[in-house]
């Protein structure tokens, strides 16, 4: 079964990740999904100030603004889709992702099964 | 005993156990669940016809599998999702092996750890536990938590399609994992217990059912894990707290506080039985919280009266709570065994360090006990204004009929016209 983390950042430093974990962390974390065969996908996300909204309207026209910023205090800084056998194992993994800690947060969404 | 009445008497107690054997079988609790209703229903047919077969569980487990199997075989979306060769080889072995008992064999426990799992609603844990474990329908379920069945309909869908959807797991945790998912289970219990006991809300102060179902599943968990001290502490604190029962309301059902009860109304046994818990809770390793306040509730039931009750220990054992677990309701509680030794000056001193904490506001108790000491240090307008507060904040109408009381004693006699 697949999960995606959804990594939010409580405090981002100027690089768009997360203050409270170091770059090594990230990379070992990121080599133990690996090592464990459960990674299927994986992405850090750049600042949020390089973000583009575009929005349709009912007349067609493209609507395009700079942002979104951030309204609340948690920005998506990164996501990552492993594929393991329940919930509690998806929620281990979550817990040891480096930005679960401190001010961050991870989102564990399962993803939608159309095909059974 | 008639057919019908031990079908009855069969499905409640083992409903819970068949769910679980079904659900490890086939990963399902939907399926479960049917298949599980519609083998009582042939029991309802058959055993007033051919008896009452000698391993009635085994007999519904066996009849509810072969019902799974053939809604499989007929449903390709269900088959596809659980291995259907898995279930066929099931299928080729009838009989389940039996238990100590001689019928099924215990698979419950699994099915405490998915009820109360971390990831479902704490509102739906209770009801998940009640309607799996305990054999509620969910109309008593509703009316036990005191909402339309619609509304509990829809909490227990939505609740069981999160486990289906999301994939919780049935499936005992790890030792390594056991201290952490416990405590989980536990709350799930107790909070049955409480919601029974002191209805948050309603007419009726105590709803015996629900706490008497929450006494039964802590029987059953602590028979599934009985090296767990906590479950002992947990049953212990129930039984004692539900042994003062028939002395805690009055005749027109107004609320009789600790110091009013008639203790010869209390229930000796179940004292008896909770006393022997709170020495298996307390020794043979460091207390847990349960334990500890099943203690306190020991000193409580084996006073004569509040005044000769040891407070000295009772404070004791609330520093010993706090530590454990720090909150501003046990600081409250304190706060009032403390006004018991030491005076209401000094209870109330330490209730009043806590005026600022954002978890007592709202919470009637605070004001409640504040009016009472006032009341005892007799600065009577203050305690009238407590009691007021309270009373905007009292769920029961017993509690609100007892604040009333209260409040009524703190005015001068001129103002009662």
């Amino acid at each position: 079964m697949k999960y995606m983390l959804l990594i939010n950042a409580g405090a981002v430093d100027g690089n768009g990740a997360p203050a409270e974990c170091s770059f090594e962390e990230w990379v070992s974390y990121d080599k133990e999904l690996k090592d464990a065969g459960i990674f299927v996908s994986g992405e850090s996300l750049a600042d949020l100030v390089t973000a583009t909204t575009v929005q349709v309207g009912q007349d067609g026209r493209r609507t395009v603004t700079d942002g979104p910023f951030a309204e609340t205090r948690e920005v998506l800084g990164g996501f990552y889709v492993i594929d393991v056998p329940d919930l509690d194992v998806a929620l281990d993994w979550a817990a040891r992702n480096p930005g679960a800690r401190g001010s961050g947060s991870v989102v564990v969404r399962p993803i939608a099964d159309f095909g059974a | 005993m008639s057919a019908q009445s031990s079908v009855e008497s069969v499905f409640r107690e083992e409903r819970g156990r068949l769910l679980a054997s079904l659900v490890r079988r086939f990963g399902d609790l939907d399926l479960a669940e049917e298949v599980a209703s519609e083998a009582i229903e042939a029991a309802l047919v058959q055993w007033p016809v051919e008896g009452v077969p000698a391993r009635p569980g085994a007999w519904l487990l066996t009849t509810a599998r072969r019902r799974a199997v053939d809604r499989l075989r007929r449903d390709q979306a269900y088959a596809a999702r659980l291995a259907i060769l898995q279930v066929e080889a099931d299928r080729a072995d009838p009989a389940p092996p039996a238990d100590a008992d001689g019928d099924l064999p215990d698979e419950r426990l699994q099915m405490f750890f998915t009820c109360a799992h971390p990831a479902l609603a704490a509102e739906d844990r209770g009801a998940l536990t009640l309607r799996c474990l305990a054999g509620l329908a969910t109309p008593e379920v509703a009316r036990a938590f005191l909402v339309p069945t619609a509304t509990m309909a829809q909490r227990i869908v939505r609740a069981k399609k999160k486990i289906r959807e999301a994939r919780i797991p049935f499936r005992v945790p790890g030792a390594d994992e056991l201290p952490e998912r416990l405590p989980g289970v536990l709350q799930v219990i107790y909070s049955i217990f409480t919601e029974g006991y002191a209805a948050s809300s309603g007419p009726r102060l105590q709803r015996l059912d629900l706490a008497e179902e929450a006494i039964r599943l802590a029987r059953i968990l602590r028979r599934l894990l009985p090296a767990e001290r906590e479950i002992a502490g947990l049953l212990g604190l129930m039984l004692l707290i539900h042994a003062r029962r028939d002395a805690r309301t009055g005749p027109d059902g107004e609320i009789v506080l600790l110091d009013q009860q008639d203790r010869a109304c209390w229930d000796r046994t179940m004292i008896e039985e909770g006393r022997a818990l709170v020495i298996i809770a307390l020794t043979g390793g460091p207390p847990g919280p349960y334990g500890v306040q099943a203690a306190i509730a020991a000193l409580h039931d084996e006073a004569v009266d509040l005044a000769t009750t040891d407070w000295p220990q009772v404070v004791a054992l609330y520093d010993v709570l706090l530590a454990l677990t720090p909150s501003p309701v046990v600081a409250l509680n304190r706060a009032v065994a403390i006004a018991m030794r030491d005076g209401p000056e000094a209870g109330l001193a330490l209730l009043d360090e806590l005026a600022d904490e954002p978890q007592l506001r709202g919470h009637h108790p605070y004001p409640a006990a504040r009016g009472d000491l006032l009341q005892r240090l007799g600065r009577l307008p203050e305690a009238a204004a407590a009691y007021r507060e309270a009373l905007e904040l009292a769920g029961t109408e017993p509690e609100r009929a007892h604040l009333r009381r209260r409040l009524n004693e703190t005015e001068p006699a001129h103002d009662r016209g």
